[in-house]
């Protein structure tokens, strides 16, 4: 079996762009224990201890001279020289990585050499880290964790052009799911802030999809987020399939809230949200009947750099 | 006008995560509403708050703040942090309340 079971040339494509994208300098352990010439095996089998590590790098100043490894500290104690200094009983001859390369040439060096570590070196020979499988299989899980939520999120998110010049993207939003809470309105930040969008419009853009974002999680039984790019504005629409809100004059009334307690301990439910809408907004509409609430907020992006608020005037 | 690692320093707060230690505080803004944040903090400030949630930090990055700083010893969940780090937002944190990191921030950056 392979020490890293990830196959370097013929996994999923988002893996092989993973192990290719991450460095080892991503990946490796960067405080190191390290020793000088001249310190006893004793001290190294010591340090192991304390530390709980398996190796340590014997240096010169940053300069790596060798290693000395738990089997070399179990050869020192066989055969009774662990007094004796790390100068002639580390291991010198290495298989080094460098910092700068793909995480995938560390899965195979892995497989091709028996050793649990490889010190990193850095383009100028400077010991600058560790690496162990260890080290990689935490980081890949966490990437790869990543990954299929984008993937799962890119699931709910369908993206169309209407023919025109407007770009609409939709963002499907759950009931209660404060985990996620959020995730539309950074992508609608990016989105904007990547066609160089004034600042201040984009923080308006942001508050007005956040809120409305929120309003769903914390509500609704649960809608979808739409942002529809014109050459001039941003319609941001929240569509909900219910309960609907009875009083709407009381719901646009700031510090009014229906929300429970928990989520008011979540730091929601503060009864501002959608009076921060329609304060950021252009334009203004609500809807509401038992089967759901179409809330929409119009920014503009032009002519109006004069007369930016920001966020909340009222 | 300070950093978040002067600040940090300064203040001698526990340093829960600061990817980018040169972001530069210039205000605070103290809130538990995080509705209240988003439409009234003001950006490069640093939110003052309890709640120690990963959704504080989707507003703080939602609104350009770079540091949270967790009153009253309240630790942030694991995904806090992480979100925190993908975000560049520091979060600091402390057994002060709300008060005391307000003035003591406040006299930190000159305000008062």
């Amino acid at each position: 079996m392979q020490t890293i079971p990830i196959n370097t040339y013929n996994s999923p494509t988002v893996i092989l762009e993973l192990i290719y994208r991450l460095k080892v300098k991503d990946v490796m352990t960067r405080s190191l224990i390290s020793v000088p010439l001249g310190t006893t095996m004793r001290t190294v089998q010591n340090l192991m201890r304390e530390n709980s590590i398996t190796g340590v790098p014997v240096v010169s100043d940053t300069r790596l001279l060798g290693i000395v490894s738990m089997d070399d500290i179990i050869q020192a104690l066989d055969f009774g020289y662990i007094n004796e200094t790390v100068d002639s009983h580390m291991t010198r001859n290495m298989i080094v990585l460098e910092d700068d390369m793909p995480v995938s040439f560390a899965i195979s060096y892995f497989d091709r050499y028996s050793f649990h570590r490889f010190p990193v070196l850095s383009k100028d020979k400077n010991l600058v880290g560790m690496v162990t499988t260890r080290d990689i299989t935490t980081r890949l899980l966490l990437e790869i964790n990543h990954e299929v939520e984008n993937l799962e999120r890119m699931n709910q998110t369908t993206k169309v052009t209407d023919g025109f010049t407007r770009d609409i993207h939709s963002f499907a939003v759950l009931k209660h799911d404060f985990e996620n809470a959020g995730f539309a309105s950074t992508q609608i930040k990016k989105r904007l802030k990547g066609n160089g969008i004034f600042p201040p419009t984009i923080r308006r853009a942001a508050i007005a999809s956040y809120e409305l974002e929120m309003n769903i999680v914390v509500h609704s039984e649960g809608g979808r987020i739409t942002a529809e790019y014109g050459p001039n504005e941003i319609v941001i629409t929240s569509e909900d399939s219910g309960p609907g809100i009875p009083d709407l004059d009381k719901a646009m009334e700031k510090g009014f809230s229906t929300a429970n307690e928990w989520i008011r301990s979540l730091g929601f439910g503060a009864g501002m949200g959608l009076p921060n809408v329609r304060s950021v907004s252009d334009n203004f509409t609500i809807e509401s009947t038992p089967s759901g609430t179409i809330v929409r907020s119009t920014i503009k992006f032009s002519d109006t750099r004069n007369n930016e608020t920001e966020g909340d005037e009222t | 006008m300070k950093n978040i690692e002067e600040l940090a320093q300064e203040l001698s707060y526990t340093v829960f995560t600061m990817e980018d230690s040169s972001a530069v505080i210039l205000d605070g803004y103290t809130s538990d509403l995080l509705s209240d944040v988003m439409g009234n903090a003001s950006e490069d400030s640093a939110l003052i708050t309890i709640q120690a949630h990963k959704n504080t930090i989707a507003v703080a990055s939602l609104i350009g703040m770079h540091a949270i700083i967790l009153c009253n010893g309240r630790a942030p969940a694991d995904d806090m942090i992480e979100a925190a780090k993908r975000e560049q937002i520091a979060i600091l944190g402390t057994s002060e309340n709300q008060f005391t990191v307000s003035y003591r921030l406040a006299k930190a950056l000159g305000k008062v």
